[in-house]
């Protein structure tokens, strides 16, 4: 008799299978390929650009120096490109999954379905475009004359995957809303929208409504800031990595409460 | 009115009014989801807002950015939040480019319909439900900001700016349709129309005022027909520019659409010539 894997190892198999795939499709289209790398490589300089522009007339932004931003803005676009790389298609793919009925397929798999749905095409393309972030990143900090410790590289890693994780947890909770609105494009238009504040000083904006919601309700002006300050040294407090990593678990435990509430309203679509 | 059936011929307007009333039935259906687009739009707005506050607080008081003082940046924007929402194409060029890959487009062949025309009926359809539906979160975003905004002088200045608008709305179809044509060539044109979309949003002025760019660059990208989509129409409708400037500005604008057009009709007859009518 064989010997029984362990579940990590079943799923790590399952994820490898999953990433061939999505590279043997995904060579079909060369062209198609390396044009997505040039339109997220295009939309990052955009980003650059402005900050790069408004720095053209004054030298500091909410007491963040020039390089300080841009390293914000290089964070942010790592962790961006890596929730693209795992998650994003999988999860704007989730209405489509609903509408046209292929969940139920997914449903009886002998595996968990929101590990499949969540996973299921892996986009290596932004890989490329989450090393030009970490490549900006690495200049700004040249820039800054700043030599992160290796301890301070570890926490960056943990707080990176924090980011990822909030950003995940809360798009699947808006594409768990397909469940009752089908179509569900609107979502992930939306959810573009949220991103952008993610790579501007939190400190910009003023204590207030806005503010505190987009820290403790969708923490959009923690996931990318509190990476950024660890590697420039700007943590004032050990409170704001705390505060990130409470609301990825926060997040987390929401969007699988939601996860477990909406299947119990989906009706399968056709025959 | 008795007519033969078959025989009854209804005129240029009746036909494309009709094409009309019928994209305004079909855009309605997602009047929540633009409501949707247009309340969320305002939380990146509300964000850029906040970003220049902090820029200029940080400037000795009545400091100026390029020339523009807080209140002119800020009113800025909330215009071209307002132009945009008039102008900007929605899904027309994806549906034109699903057209020609579906093979939809080869009714269109056969029937006495133009096809540059009746997409025209049907973006301008999308852009009078979707502006009706945006003012709702858009004009109360407005009037928490009406301390900040100015409009053009007088009657004639929004005579002007209205033709302006109008103007880039016509400039910005006829771009959105040609790119779309490039689906004649390839198979995805998504990325192309992405590529486009991330010019037009520096060099329309999306991003910021093009006059606190360096001037060799602002110069350069007046050149280009993207500022005639949105900055050009924003300067119009904030009263920034007056006379010899202003007329120039239309005569030039005007000069833009008429190239585009031509430039439309170009490529779509070029295009003809590669369809193959895929599907039935």
């Amino acid at each position: 008799m064989a010997l029984r894997r362990s579940t990590l190892a079943r799923y790590l198999g399952i994820h490898a299978a999953l990433v061939r795939y999505s590279l043997i499709h995904e060579m079909q289209f060369k062209a198609n390929f390396l044009l997505w790398i040039v339109v997220e490589a295009l939309w990052f300089g955009l980003q650059l650009a402005f900050m790069s522009v408004i720095y053209g007339h004054t030298d500091r932004i909410a007491g963040w120096s020039r390089w300080e931003v841009v390293l914000l803005v290089g964070c942010n676009q790592f962790i961006q490109q890596l929730f693209h790389v795992l998650f994003v298609t999988n999860l704007s793919n989730l209405s489509e999954l609903i509408r046209k009925g292929t969940l139920d397929l997914l449903l009886l798999q002998p595996v968990n379905t929101r590990f499949l749905i969540s996973v299921k095409k892996f986009e290596i393309g932004n890989i490329v475009n989450a090393l030009m972030g970490l490549a900006v990143v690495f200049y700004a900090l040249a820039r800054l004359g700043t030599t992160p410790s290796p301890a301070q590289w570890l926490g960056f890693a943990v707080v990176c995957v924090a980011g990822l994780s909030v950003h995940y947890s809360l798009m699947f909770l808006l594409a768990c809303i397909a469940f009752w609105t089908v179509r569900a494009q609107g979502i992930v238009w939306g959810y573009y929208n949220l991103f952008n504040i993610a790579r501007l000083p939190a400190e910009a904006f003023p204590r207030g409504a806005y503010r505190a919601v987009f820290t403790w309700v969708l923490p959009m002006l923690l996931v990318s800031n509190v990476p950024a300050k660890l590697l420039a040294q700007r943590l004032g407090s050990t409170s704001d990595w705390i505060a990130l990593l409470g609301m990825a678990v926060a997040c987390f435990v929401a969007s699988e409460l939601f996860w477990r509430f909406s299947l119990r309203h989906y009706t399968s679509a056709s025959a | 009115m008795t007519t033969v059936p078959g025989v009854h011929r209804p005129g240029l307007p009746a036909k494309y009014l009709h094409v009309l009333s019928v994209g305004l039935q079909n855009t309605l259906v997602y009047r929540t989801n633009f409501l949707f687009r247009a309340a969320v739009g305002l939380v990146p707005l509300a964000a850029t807002l906040f970003l220049w506050r902090s820029v200029y607080a940080d400037q000795p008081p009545g400091g100026l950015i390029g020339a523009y003082t807080l209140a002119q940046m800020v009113s800025y924007y909330l215009v071209v939040t307002v132009v945009d929402s008039v102008t900007a194409v929605a899904e027309d060029d994806w549906q034109i480019a699903a057209d020609i890959k579906d093979g939809a487009v080869s009714q269109f062949l056969l029937k006495p319909l133009d096809y540059l025309a009746y997409r025209f009926c049907l973006y301008l359809s999308g852009r009078v439900v979707y502006t009706g539906v945006a003012l709702v979160p858009v004009a109360c975003f407005l009037w928490s900001q009406r301390e900040f905004l100015v409009g053009p002088a007088g009657a004639a200045g929004w005579a002007l700016a209205a033709v302006s608008v109008m103007l880039a709305a016509v400039l910005q179809f006829l771009i959105a349709y040609t790119v779309a044509l490039l689906a004649f060539w390839v198979l995805d044109v998504s990325t192309f129309i992405f590529i486009q979309f991330a010019f037009e949003y520096l060099a329309s002025g999306h991003l910021f005022p093009l006059d606190i760019l360096p001037p060799a660059l602002h110069r350069a990208l007046m050149w280009t027909p993207y500022p005639y989509l949105l900055y050009f129409p924003v300067e119009v409708s904030l009263g920034r520019l007056a006379g010899g400037d202003l007329g120039r500005g239309l005569a030039v604008q005007a000069g833009w659409v008429v190239l585009a057009f031509l430039l439309a009709r170009f490529v779509w007859s070029r295009g003809l010539r590669r369809y193959t009518a895929v599907g039935g």
